[in-house]
Parts: C-alpha cells; structure tokens; sequence
C-alpha cells in the first residue's frame, strides 16, 4: 500500500516537471544531426519560467475563452496523464471505461484551444484552428483502432491493463503495428515534422504554432507547458507497445522508464531531423495509412 | 395515484392556449395564463413521472372514449414516465422562453394560434407515451402530428415555411399509413388491440413485416437517415421554442414508439439489431458530414439532430442484438446509453436551439456568416451555447459524455467477450470517434463564427442580450446538463425503471450498477473540481489579464486588421467538407482568379442533401404523375366531397347487411 502511495507521489512529480525536458531533448537532438551545439537540455524550463513572469499584451477582439483556453487546455491534459500509468505501475485514477474519457478528454483541449484561435478573428489562427480540427477526425479513428487492439489483448476497458498487456504479448505484430500507427498520431497531435513545423516562421504552413501567435506572457507559458505534457503522455503510451520490459523492482523501474522516454524523445527528434515537412495535402493520407496500420493490428487480433 | 395526476397536468396543458382566445390581440394576459397553466401542468406531470420512475410502479387505467364501447386504455410504466419526464420539462421551458421569444404585442396575429396549438402538442405527446390500445395510440399521435404541422407553418406567410411544413406534413402522413398497417398487423399477431406482447409462436415474416412497418412509421418520426428529409427544412423555419420542442422531443416519440412495439416482440432475431446498428451508424455519420456544410444556423443544429438520432439508434441496435445473442451485458449497456442519450440530447439540443433562437432574435438572421463577435453583447447565451456545444459534443465533464460512454463501452464489449462473429461490432466505436471528432469541428466553427472574433457585418452591431425570461429557460437547461454530467449516478435508478422491460423488474438499477464503470462518477467530479481548482487560479491570471494592455490582433505586422480578414464558417470547414466530398458533393458557382488584375467576382458554395434533393423529391414527382387520374376525383368542390361522405356512409351501412349469409344461400340453392 506505501509503496502504491510512493509509486503515484513519483507519477505525479514526473508528470509535473518532467514535460519541459522532452522538447530540449528534442532540440538537443537535431541540433547533433546538424552539427550544432544547440540550445542547453534544461532551455525550455528558462523559457517557461520566464514566460510566466512575463505580462502579457491581449487583443481588442478576444473574450474569456481567449484566456480560458490554456487553462483548460492543461487542467484536461494533467487529468489524461494522470490516466495512464507510467513504467510498470498503475495509474492514479483507473477505472473501466476510461480510455474513451482520456480520448475526449483532448477532444475538451482541442475545442478550447480551437475556439481561442478563433476568438482573435485573425485569418491565420482561424487558418490554424481548422487544420487541427481536420486531422484530428482523421487520426481519432487512428487512435480508437489502437485502443482496440489493446481492448482485445487485455480484455478490459482501462488503460492501466490495456496498456500493461503488451507485458505478456511481448512484441506481438499487432503491437507492434498499433504502436506505429500510434506513433504517426504521436507526431501529428504533438505538432512535430513531417506534419507540423514548430520552428518555421511562416505562418501559412503552420498548425499548432498558428493557433497561438497572440498568446503571451503567461498564457503562451502554459501552452507550452501543456503541449510539452501531451508529449510526455504520448510517448509513454507508444513506449508501452514498443518496450515492455520491466524487472518489477521500483528502484530499477523508474530510472529505466525516465531513460527510456529520453530515448523516445531522441527518436521523435531524430525523425525530425532527417524528414522533411509534408505538404498540407498529404497530411490526411499520413493519418490515414496511421489508421490502416492500427485496423490491421485490430484484424490480426480477432483473425 | 400517479395516473390522475398525470391527466390533470394533461388537461390543464390541453387547456392552456384557450382563455388566450377571448383576450384581445394585443394584451399580454392571455400569454400570461397560458404559461402559468402550463408551468403547473408540468410540474404536477413532472412530480407523478418522476414518482413512477422511482418506484418502478405501472399504473392502469381506461378513460371512456370518445364513441361509446371503444374506451382509451392507458398505461404508465417505467418506459412512458421516462419519456413523460423530458416532454413536461420541455413544456415548461418553452412556454416561458415563448415569453420573451414570441411576444404577443410583437405577433398578434399568431401568438395565440401557437400557444393553443403548443398545449395540444404537448398533451398529444404525453398521451401517445400513455396509450395501451391502437386507438389511443393513433389519435394522439395524428393529433400530434397535426398540431405540429400548424406550428411549423406558423409564420405561413413565407413561402419556405409553407414549403417546410408541408414536406413534414407529407412525410408524417406516410408515417401515419405505415403505422396503421402495422397496428393490423399486431391485432393479426396477438388478437387484441391493446399493446401487449405478441405470442412467441408467431410467424416469423409477421413479425418481421411488423418491424419494418414499425422502423418506416417511427423512423420517419425520428429522422433516421434516409428517412430524415422532412427535418432540416422544418426545425429551421420553426419559431426557436418550436423547433426546439421539435428536436428535443418530438423525434424522442419516434424512438418511444419503436421501443414500445420492440418490447412486445418475442426473440427478436440478431439481424433486426444489425439493420438498427447500421442505420445508426449511418445517420451518426451523414449528419454530422451535412451539419459541416450548412450555412444556417438552425439547419445545421437540425442535422445535428440526426447525428445524435443516430447514436441513440446505435445504443438500441446494440441492446437488440445482445437479446438475441443472449448477452444480457450489452443489453444493459445498449439500452441504458440509448435511453440516457434520449435525455441528453433533449436538453443540450434544446439548449442550442434556444441559444441560437436568442441570436435570431436579436440580429434577425440564421446565416453563420453574417454574424459574429456576438459574445461581447451576449455574454449569457454565448456562455450557454458553449456550454449546449460541449455537451452535444461528448466532452466531459458535461452530460453528452456519460451516455456516449455507455454506447462506446457496448460497442467495445464484443471484442473483449471473444463472442465469435461479433468483433465487429466494435468498429461502431470508430465511427462513433470520428463522428465525435467531427462534431467537435462544427460545434467549434458555429460557435467561433457566430460568438467570437468581430462583427462581420451591420447586423450585429444592434444586438442585445436576451431577457431573462429566455435566459432562465437555458439556465434550467443548463444545469441539468450539469448535473447530469457530474452526478451521473443520479439517473442510475430511473435508468433501471425505464429499462426494466429490457434488463428484468426490480433488478434493473443493480444490474446496471454492476454492469457500468459507475466509478466513472468519480472520475469526471475530479476532473471538474480539477478544472475548477485551476479556474480559480485562472482568476489571479486573468487580474493580471485586466491589467495589461488591448492591442490589435497579430497581422503579420499589418496594423488594421478589419472583420473581412477574418475566417469565415466557410472556410473553416472547407477542408473537411472537400475530405469528405465524395458522401457531401458541395457544389460551387462561380470561379476566382484568372486575369493578373481580377475583376471582382462571386463565388457561392453549399451542400445540397441529395437525398432530399435527389430521392425525396424525385420520388414525389414520379408519384404526382401517377396519381394524376386519382386528381380527378379532387376538385376542391364542397358538394362533391359531401357527396363521398354519404357514399362512404352507405357502403359501410351495407356492411353491417349479412351479406355473407346472403351469398351462403345462393350457393346453397
């Protein structure tokens, strides 16, 4: 039982400060590839920091909603993470039927955070907001087949068994296809290359980045903070599928699952750094070769 | 003593609308009693369902009928008090959004024919989910589609209403003809014309004729997909209460209607569940796709009805076919996320209507575009909009969330039962998703265009808030969204009642306690209190938000912004309708570009329903050019029309004459 309390305590304070070191991995990464020194591991912590000590200037047009978004935007994320369990231990909340609540859960992110795009009536954030909304109903069925998959091999609707199921099926093929599709859905909900740019400049090509440019200050902080945590939840869901190896001691666990999502990290920026962003129009056919992955994951399983 | 109480809150509804008639045209009081027999219609009906929800109770009872030997029986269980519940509620709510949305000083000429239609409606509704005979059945419901015919067609003077109400009045008539055939068809099966179960060794083609008139009549009712082209037209040229009062409840009949008659079918075989699975399917998917390309803003909450139509029929499709592959879990599940999604979707698609009707009435106009930056002049019903568009959509902590939930984990049980054959039940989650996915992509460009931004055009700029005899409708509204949302163990035990017939009296709330992660409950309150805690450090944010200073919205450095810079609806969905163009084939007129220096030019795009344009309306000219030797006998002559009656007189005289006998002693000579 204390080592249950103990194990949750240690969910919790991964979640809430380990999301900022996945971007700086990131950036570390890619700047190897290119043969740069880059930007320090710890940046996006400073950047943050700062951002949240910043005042903020707000536009004419907006309402609540303008400033409502973020907030929700990191409430609905810190509960989704709070659903699944990170390493080889149970997640703090659980419960049968969960997966479709962590589903929707970013669907209240993604209505919140489209609707503030909207609310500055600019016609690049609106730009912005109706890509988001288009390749999420593309890569949502994505999602569902791979929980799917999941559903089939542990018999239960909750993501801590769904995702500790792997364990027994260790890199089984339709794992392993769920998890590449899962993956796809990892780089395009967390606006990395080959969808999404989060370094250019150019407004016209941008999705995620777009939706935010007359955030500041403090709201921009926790955008940045909540997207870093989407990441961290993402990654950990593909890392069940594609690593499912624990030695049951908690000592050992949890630094292998800290060093593990580094990996991960690594990975995403290394996929960075050698692919170029695809056009706009491809993107719908990259979520659904996602989604046939995951569907054929699902027809392997009930054969 | 539920039974009395119900009629009395009936009578007093029925009667609402007519000391109105002696008042004059333009004084209030006849408004005034009409909502107050109405509020305490309701109230009084809302008490006596909610006692039978709770106790379980059936009450029986036969009013002497209107011709003498043929008494109305009627009958209150679980499953009609559930109904019961959501069509008093919405009577009370529209009689005082009436108020301040339908003033009589402002239509004298049809305030007072809606309001005595209005209370007709209502009592037919409640009597259709009261009867227990054929006869009862049929009279209210006739009375009920007749009454709302009239309120369609209540500003008759536009020709689009007349053209609305009269495709309604089309389609429900064909509903009407079906219905009788299958009443015959019962009385054929079990040999009485009450509603009780048919005996289990009938035929097999019986019953299934029975089913498929039972899905024609009460499919066309509730809109199911290629039965829905009499409703976008209708809820969008309907006073907002009235279409509001449309969608909520009076395409819950439909449903009510086909739960009733599949609860006196013995075994119903697996493949009647597929067929409502798949039409479910279907609808949740083409509605959604068509509310994309609407530019009306009523239109476009009318196919969103059609969606939730559909993910109600889904939840039934899926409790048909666990009786019938006896798996009493997807019962359990199908039917209680198919019932709670009733509920549901009454509320937040009444909300939405009643929201947007505050829009059409402070601006005047239903297209998206022309609007916009409303949320500054309307806080109160941009804030319930939002609050209808979360819950239409699925998203906790609202109350869409917990009946979608119930219908996702039912489509997800067949996978983990290793019930050969049925796995594929589950890609009706994946529709579900994407159907969710995409709801949230219209909710988000109707909101953001009408509410958010700036003003597009003129018309906006003189809008004002509702009064509060709109508001407090939708707040009444909303906070049942709320409630039911957050305590979703609220509903457990009417759920069970409603049920009963379906997962066994007296155990319905246990089985459903035992069957449903209600640990859910406990979840969605941490995420609100979550979402609360953080609202609450939200307000130190937003002091310092208040602080700090207004500037333009971001243009690249351009300093101007101006509204037409703006995204439009249009272009929002343009992406997805063009994904889905193949199911949608939005057509365009007009073409941009072409010379170095344009000319300015018009560009005009929409999506037409090609089954309303196509099918429906193809099939109604076919059918005009056949029936052209049966106009003959319509001349609109009064004389000629008497002339029938006495004709019809006589040969039903002649057949009380023992013909039979007559031929019998020929023959026998």
């Amino acid at each position: 039982m204390n080592n249950h309390i103990t194990n949750i305590l240690i969910q919790i304070g991964l979640l809430v400060f380990m999301p900022p070191l996945l971007p700086g991995v990131i950036n570390k990464t890619k700047a190897a590839f290119a043969g740069r020194k880059g930007p320090p591991l710890l940046q996006p912590y400073f950047d943050i920091y700062k951002l949240l000590r910043k005042g903020m200037v707000i536009s004419t047009t907006t309402t609540w909603i303008f400033q409502a978004a973020p907030v929700v935007t990191l409430a609905a994320t810190f509960l989704a993470g709070m659903l699944i369990p990170f390493g080889a231990f149970s997640s703090p909340i659980h419960f049968s039927g969960d997966l479709i609540l962590f589903v929707y859960l970013f669907g209240l992110a993604r209505f919140f955070t489209t609707s503030a795009a909207l609310d500055t009536g600019s016609s690049f954030e609106g730009m912005g907001a109706a890509r988001e909304v288009t390749f999420a109903c593309v890569s949502e069925a994505a999602v569902l087949l791979g929980l799917l998959v999941l559903v089939r091999l542990s018999d239960t609707f909750s993501l801590t068994p769904m995702l500790l199921a792997p364990l027994s099926h260790p890199l089984e093929a339709p794992v392993l296809l769920a998890a590449a599709g899962l993956f796809i859905v990892l780089l395009a909900e967390n606006s990395r290359i080959p969808v999404d740019d989060p370094n250019t400049h150019l407004e016209l090509t941008m999705i995620h980045e777009v939706m935010v440019l007359d955030h500041s200050g403090p709201l921009l902080g926790i955008i940045q903070y909540a997207s870093a945590m989407k990441l961290l939840i993402f990654e950990t869901v593909v890392l069940h599928l594609v690593a499912p190896f624990h030695a049951g001691l908690p000592v050992v666990d949890w630094p292998v699952f800290i060093i593990e999502i580094i990996g991960m990290s690594g990975v995403v920026g290394a996929v960075e750094s050698m692919m170029a962003r695809l056009q706009m129009r491809h993107i719908p056919t990259l979520l659904a070769a996602a989604s046939l992955l995951c569907g054929f994951g699902f027809v392997l399983m009930v054969r | 003593m539920e039974m009395p109480l119900t009629l009395a809150a009936c009578t007093l509804i029925l009667i609402s609308g007519l000391p109105g008639l002696f008042a004059s045209r333009r004084a209030a009081w006849g408004q005034i009693t009409a909502t107050a027999l109405v509020l305490s219609g309701s109230l009084i009906g809302l008490a006596s369902s909610f006692a039978v929800l709770a106790t379980g109770r059936v009450c029986i009872t036969s009013l002497p009928g209107i011709w003498p030997g043929w008494p109305l029986h009627l009958r209150m269980d679980g499953l009609s008090a559930f109904f019961a519940v959501l069509i008093f509620l919405m009577a009370a709510v529209g009689s005082v959004y009436g108020h301040g949305y339908w003033r009589q000083r402002e239509h004298p000429t049809t305030g007072r024919k809606l309001r005595l239609l209005y209370g007709v409606m209502l009592t037919a509704m409640v009597v259709v989910t009261l009867a227990n005979d054929a006869f009862a059945f049929l009279l209210a419901w006739e009375i009920m589609a007749l009454t709302s015919y009239f309120l369609i067609a209540t500003e008759d003077h536009k020709p689009e209403c007349r053209q609305a109400a009269w495709v309604y009045f089309v389609a429900t008539h064909i509903g009407t003809l079906a219905l009788f055939a299958m009443f015959a068809l019962l009385h054929e099966a079990s040999g009485t014309f009450l509603l009780s179960p048919i005996p289990a060794r009938t035929c097999a083609g019986l019953k299934t004729a029975i089913f498929l008139l039972a899905l024609l009549g009460f499919g066309l009712k509730a809109g199911i997909m290629p039965l829905h082209f009499w409703l976008p037209g209708a809820h969008a040229n309907a006073p907002s209460h009235i279409s509001a009062l449309l969608s909520g409840v009076l395409l819950k009949v439909g449903i009510y209607g086909l739960l009733r008659v599949l609860t006196l079918m013995p075994d119903p075989p697996a493949v009647w569940g597929v067929i409502i699975l798949l039409l479910g399917g279907l609808s949740a998917f083409l509605g959604v796709a068509f509310a994309l390309g609407q530019h009306d803003i009523k239109r476009l909450l009318a196919y969103h009805s059609i969606e939730n139509i559909g993910i109600i029929f889904m939840g039934l499709g899926l409790a048909l076919i666990g009786v019938a592959a006896h798996r009493p879990v997807w019962v359990v599940l199908g039917i209680a996320g198919c019932l709670l999604h009733v509920w549901n979707h009454g509320l937040f698609k009444s909300l939405l209507f009643l929201s947007a009707g505050s829009v059409v009435h402070s601006t005047g106009t239903r297209d998206i575009d022309s609007l916009g930056g409303l949320a500054g002049r309307m806080p109160w019903s941009a804030g319930l909009f939002m609050m209808g568009s979360v819950a239409i959509c699925g998203l906790p902590p609202l109350n869409g969330f917990i009946s979608e939930l119930l219908v996702y984990v039912g489509l997800l049980t067949p996978v983990t039962q290793n019930a050969r054959g049925w796995s594929s039940i589950a890609l009706g989650a994946v529709v579900l998703a994407v159907v969710g996915a995409l709801a949230v992509a219209c909710f988000v460009k109707v909101f953001g265009a009408v509410f958010l931004g700036t003003s597009r055009t003129a018309l906006t700029q003189h809008a004002r808030e509702c009064p509060w005899s709109m508001k407090i409708p939708m707040l009444i509204l909303a906070l049942w969204c709320a409630v039911i949302g957050v305590a979703p163990m609220l509903a457990v035990l009417p759920l069970g009642n409603a049920a009963s017939v379906w997962i066994g009296h007296s155990t319905g709330a246990q089985r459903l306690h035992g069957v449903i992660p209600w640990g859910i409950l406990t979840a969605v309150n941490v995420c609100f209190a979550a979402v609360l805690l953080v609202a609450f450090a939200a307000v130190r944010l937003r002091r310092r938000a208040i602080r700090s200073p207004r500037r333009a919205t971001w243009a690249c450095g351009y300093v101007r912004p101006t509204s037409r810079m703006q995204y439009t609806a249009v272009s929002f969905a343009q992406m997805l309708v063009t994904l889905l163009a193949l199911v949608l084939r939005p057509l365009r007129h007009g073409a941009v570009g072409g010379a170095v220096f344009p000319p300015p030019t018009e560009v005009e795009s929409h999506v037409p329903d090609f089954i309303t344009d196509h099918i429906a309306f193809r099939c109604w000219r076919k059918f005009k050019e056949w029936m052209v030797p049966v106009r003959m006998t319509h001349k609109g002559n009064i004389q000629q029309y008497l002339l029938y009656f006495l004709l019809i007189l006589i040969a039903l005289m002649c057949s009380l004459v023992p013909l039979w006998s007559l031929v019998n002693w020929v023959m026998g000579r």
